[in-house]
């Protein structure tokens, strides 16, 4: 089948639909694309469907060559794009030719690009999706990131209109996010004196960040929890371990563990900390359950409303 | 029972605060209950040892509405059969060249390498939870005569199918992979199988007992040394 040939897969690229869901029993994370609001834009400007596959391209170093006339478009992190050589704009739709090179360079600012293709590229699922997961060798083309010489299979066939995202709709990475959280799990093992350090203190995202987690290092925050069974973990649950320093467990984390969690980041907010390279800061917002809801539908609302250029 | 917030589209049920086969036969009763009554509305679960985490579709009801429901679905839980959960045999090649820390945990204990398979096999252990890796399932409690501590430094690969005790706990390794638990058997039978349905053997709340077999049975049964 015809799409694009992997001739350099960068640093840590993977296919990626919306996620797993409904395998948690079995052991299996969610995986999905770290950055959902990049990734969402990605479908939804080149018309595909929610949960079409894309390509999530960290780091950038991603080398692609056509074998197919289709159109894509490239989201997420800024970095520099290429087609045959010529600077490519990103959030924009374009057309590629067979024999078309197709370059994401290192990002510059944030750390995940989206790029999707016209109808999603065609992975068989494996639990219900597409989505690569390496630590459980599931999803992908082989349940491994991209490799040189990998082929991603694709249908093809290029947009009648091309559309934009207006610049001032793009979300801006920087090296800061405030990161809202919903207070829950053993948060009264937390006492007033531990919550107001945590909330009031500014954390900075070590070397250890990767989809599993995002380790952070500030002030040390402790629980008086002694020895706790070992449970189900959410996404963006805010992991405390011994050394009082906070993990916000991402798509890949494990299904269970055993450590003390404060809360858990909204996921609007994991999507902004996932754009965060080591050394950004953040610090962390308490907010009802109330809030988070309103939250969530706001920001859907506003996805919804907002239209893409033509162009 | 308790119902807390875990997170945004989330919500943890405390059975209790320690495990038991009760406990665990009535988080399984939770599972089916919150499938058969919810479905509409749940993104996954994950049992554990005493709790279950419910996320849900926060574009299909909200922390009230879901909260509300899972309380109604609950109520009259109390009452289960601790007997209850399905009863599955697991056959293990137990010995020297399948279970190299099978000497330590005999010399631990003060007691043989046969009393210690023979231990194993009296028990009969309960699915606590899943996790660590696709098809992990944590079973127990062993008896304390055969319970070690994790090793201090873990070995980089287990095979496939080793039957493993770490403390109070016993497992069989689903695929290859580092581990720290002691190793004392080869079980053939796979845990998690992708390509399968159901791709495991075991879920949460279900029953476990380990039988010995022959070397030879080992690899007709499609185990590999």
């Amino acid at each position: 089948m015809s799409g694009f040939i992997v001739r350099q897969p960068g640093l840590l690229s993977l296919l990626h639909d919306r996620g797993r869901y409904g395998a948690h029993n079995l052991g299996l994370t969610t995986g999905g694309p770290l950055d959902f609001i990049a990734f969402d834009w990605a479908n939804r400007l080149l018309g595909n469907d929610a949960n079409a596959t894309c390509l999530e391209v960290s780091f950038g170093g991603l080398t692609l060559d056509a074998d197919i006339a289709t159109s894509v478009v490239i989201t997420g992190a800024e970095a520099p794009c290429k087609l045959n050589g010529a600077e490519l704009p990103q959030w924009q739709t374009v057309d590629v030719a067979a024999g078309d090179r197709l370059e994401i360079g290192f990002a510059s600012r944030g750390t995940r690009a989206y790029l999707a293709v016209r109808g999603g590229f065609d992975i068989a699922p494996s639990f219900g999706s597409s989505s690569t997961v390496v630590r459980e060798k599931i999803g992908g083309l082989h349940g491994d990131k991209l490799q040189p010489g990998d082929r991603l299979p694709c249908g093809g066939g290029k947009l009648s209109t091309h559309s934009r995202l207006a610049e001032n709709e793009r979300p801006q990475y920087g090296d800061s996010a405030s990161l809202r959280v919903v207070p829950g799990y053993q948060q009264a093992a937390f006492d007033e004196l531990q919550q107001w350090r945590f909330f009031s203190s500014e954390y900075r995202l070590t070397e250890r960040c990767d989809r599993m987690g995002f380790r952070l290092e500030g002030e040390t925050v402790h629980s008086n929890m002694v020895g706790m069974l070992s449970e189900g973990i959410c996404h963006g649950a805010i992991q405390i371990p011994a050394d009082g320093q906070p993990i916000v467990l991402m798509n890949d984390r494990q299904t269970i563990g055993g450590y003390p969690k404060i809360g858990s980041v909204i996921a609007e907010d994991t999507a902004r900390l996932s754009q965060l390279s080591p050394g950004a800061t953040v610090h962390f917002e308490k907010i009802s359950i109330e809030q988070a809801h309103n939250i969530h539908c706001l920001e859907r609302a506003r996805f919804e409303r907002t239209r893409a250029q033509s162009c | 029972m308790r119902i807390e917030i875990a997170g945004q589209n989330a919500l943890i049920v405390y059975f209790a605060d320690r495990t038991s086969a009760a406990v665990s036969a009535q988080i399984q009763a939770a599972v089916a209950r919150v499938q058969d009554r919810m479905r509409d509305c749940i993104v996954d679960l994950v049992p554990s040892y005493a709790s279950l985490l419910v996320i849900f579709d926060l574009d299909r009801g909200d922390y009230f509405a879901v909260r509300k429901r899972l309380h109604a679905a609950l109520t009259g839980l109390d009452r289960v059969d601790s007997a209850a959960g399905e009863l599955v045999t697991l056959p293990v090649y137990y010995g020297a060249e399948s279970g190299p820390d099978l000497e330590v945990i005999a010399e631990r204990g003060g007691i043989s390498a046969a009393d210690v398979i023979a231990i194993h096999q009296q028990q009969e252990y309960r699915v606590y939870a899943i996790g660590f890796a696709p098809g992990f399932a944590y079973l127990g409690e062993v008896d304390e005569r055969i319970a070690a501590p994790r090793l201090a430094t873990p070995r980089q690969k287990v095979p496939r199918g080793a039957v493993a005790i770490a403390d109070r706990q016993t497992a069989v390794y689903p695929s290859v992979s580092p581990g720290g638990w002691n190793l004392i058997g080869l079980c053939p039978t796979r845990m998690f199988d992708p390509v399968k349905t159901p791709s495991m053997p075991v879920k949460v709340g279900d029953r476990v007992r380990f039988e010995a077999i022959s070397r030879d049975d080992y690899i007709s049964l499609g185990g590999e040394l």
